[in-house]
């Protein structure tokens, strides 16, 4: 089990147009056993925070420490030597296209120094434990975005990786593979234990599997912690705005029934929007109906979903008050003691 | 005039043109792909950028490429005699070609390594891979379509200048087509070995693209 500390990490880049910050200040703290989502708009600096976990880009300041080593420290040869030690997986999948599945998955053993029937023996293992037992022999370009990214992965793990880094993993792939690759790592993470850091720029991928989550921006880290609790509750714009468009449904669902999508938006009058997200106890009352009772007064519900957030479902509406309504401040006071999240919505347009 | 003596001298000339090209482009290979390697690597772009590296071996290439190869070849006269012994003869002409091909060579080897996708190696760098193996086992293994086009191309200009050192007693099928065509104005001989080099220009290039198709995995 393998823990990851980011201290103060900076990282510019020099350009054409003079210096580039990529990284300003950057914290965290990723334990051993965690799924660590690290989500951001592209050029929020992500992709460069993931690489600084393994040196393959080298932070101007700061310490990056895997259990408690400083990478900073080690040698040429000592840095190789921990690099097998964490996995990467990559949004291009970044095959060898040249050599067949099963070299592709012996080559991070080879470099461990293992022999070629014994690392055969081990990746044909890999790539069953990835569902490609039988394309051992093919070649990548023969196979699927989907079948790709599971030899990617089956290589990833030969090196017995305790930690496993993902960039963009799912990015190039349909919803319907995304889900499936996201069931696989979860899978990865439950048997071996594996650490895993995914870098995406989907609300629904962290939403479906990770269990914390930093939100960057613009070389930041705005906000971090339990998914589900930034999910009910964000603090930071970016935050708000990540979840806001995540409106789409559950990766890997066919169809579900939008609400409050409609034409009809446009007509409603302007008034206080808030956004509510239930927990798996507040969902059996009638909150909404108990709220229009109590308080004698309409609320209009723009859009309903439910949302897996960590294998739960989470309730998720976003209300709006009556135009001038006096009582909003009540209203909200009684959400919250049912036990809701609030959020307060400003730029609910529907999408 | 068909006779006995002119068939033999004529497959004679193909011997020895054959036994120019392919030793130089063998002994061009043996210098020309470490260079090659070496200007991919050292690019400020590279897996090891040096910038001194690759200025040197950037400057040698351009000025040896930016002489014609028939002033290169009597440039080199007293260099081929101190290497082979004499000047003349298809041996002595392995010389300037070899140092012509090197810098040829070299820059096809150094535009095949920089087509691999930067995101494989970086990939391998990952997995913990060092430079070495990445040069051997990625690089390298990658670009091999690419490599092959390559060669098939340096062999067939390297045949084309061996033809030109006739001008100066080379040897092969471009020495029997200047002496014989242009100083004896016999020109059905010239006609059938410049027949003979196009011939073997088009078996070079059909066999190379054949291996670079067959060993291409990536459709």
């Amino acid at each position: 089990m393998s823990g990851i500390v980011i201290e103060k990490v900076r990282k510019s880049f020099d350009t054409k147009d003079g210096v580039v910050e990529a990284l300003k200040d950057v914290n965290l703290n990723i334990d051993s056993g965690d799924i660590y989502g690290i989500i951001g708009m592209s050029g929020a600096g992500k992709s460069t925070l993931v690489r600084c976990m393994n040196f393959l880009e080298v932070p101007t300041e700061g310490q990056v420490l895997i259990d408690g080593k400083a990478l900073g420290d080690l040698t040429e040869k000592e840095l190789r030597k921990q690099r097998e030690e964490i996995g990467m997986i990559f949004q291009h999948f970044n095959l060898l296209m040249q050599k067949s599945v099963i070299d592709n998955v012996c080559f991070p053993l080879y470099i461990k120094g293992k022999k070629k029937a014994e690392a055969r023996e081990r990746a044909a293992e890999l790539l069953e434990i990835v569902g490609l037992g039988d394309r051992q022999n093919a070649y990548p370009a023969q196979l699927s975005g989907g079948q790709k990214q599971r030899v990617a992965i089956a290589r990833a793990l030969a090196s017995d990786p305790k930690i496993l880094l993902c960039d963009e993993a799912t990015s190039a792939l349909d919803p319907q593979t995304t889900s499936s690759i996201l069931e696989l790592l979860k899978k990865i993470n439950k048997q071996f234990g594996i650490t895993i850091v995914i870098i995406t720029h989907q609300m629904s991928v962290v939403r479906e599997i990770c269990t914390h989550v930093a939100i960057m921006y613009e070389g930041e880290v705005v906000e971090k912690g339990l998914v589900a609790d930034i999910f009910a509750n964000p603090q930071s714009e970016v935050a708000k705005e990540l979840i806001r468009k995540d409106t789409g449904s559950d990766i890997g669902a066919d169809s579900r029934l939008d609400v409050g999508r409609g034409k009809g938006q446009a007509e409603i009058k302007s008034g206080e929007k808030i956004r509510i997200v239930f927990s798996e106890n507040s969902a059996f009352e009638p909150v909404i109906a108990n709220l229009i009772l109590t308080f004698g007064e309409p609320v209009n519900i723009l859009k309903a979903d439910t949302k897996n957030v960590g294998g739960v479902a989470k309730g998720e509406m976003i209300l709006e008050f009556m135009e001038g309504s006096t009582r909003t401040e009540m209203m909200k006071q009684y959400l919250k003691e049912k036990g809701l999240a609030i959020g307060e919505v400003t730029e609910y347009v529907g999408s | 005039m068909w006779d006995h003596e002119t068939i033999m001298m004529i497959v004679q000339g193909v011997g020895e043109t054959l036994y120019m090209t392919v030793l130089s482009t063998v002994l061009g290979y043996l210098f020309g792909l470490p260079m090659g390697v070496l200007l991919a690597v050292s690019d400020k772009e590279g897996l090891k950028p040096n910038a001194v590296l690759y200025k040197i071996l950037d400057a040698i290439a351009n000025i040896v490429r930016s002489i014609p190869f028939l002033i290169l070849l009597i440039l080199l006269i007293p260099f081929t005699r101190a290497v082979v012994g004499k000047s003349y003869g298809s041996t002595a002409t392995v010389v300037p070609l070899v140092v012509a091909a090197i810098p040829f060579i070299a820059r096809m080897v150094e535009s095949s390594i920089k087509e691999v996708d930067a995101g494989v190696i970086e990939a391998a760098r990952a997995m913990g891979a060092s430079n070495i193996r990445i040069i051997v086992k990625v690089l390298l293994v990658e670009a091999r379509t690419s490599l092959i086009t390559g060669a098939t191309i340096a062999i067939g200009t390297i045949l084309g200048y061996s033809a030109m050192s006739g001008a100066v007693g080379g040897g092969g099928l471009g020495d029997i087509a200047i002496r014989y065509g242009y100083y004896r104005y016999q020109s059905d001989i010239m006609i059938v070995t410049v027949i003979l080099l196009v011939v073997l220009v088009q078996i070079f290039q059909s066999v190379g693209m054949m291996i670079a198709n067959k060993i291409d995995r990536r459709k």
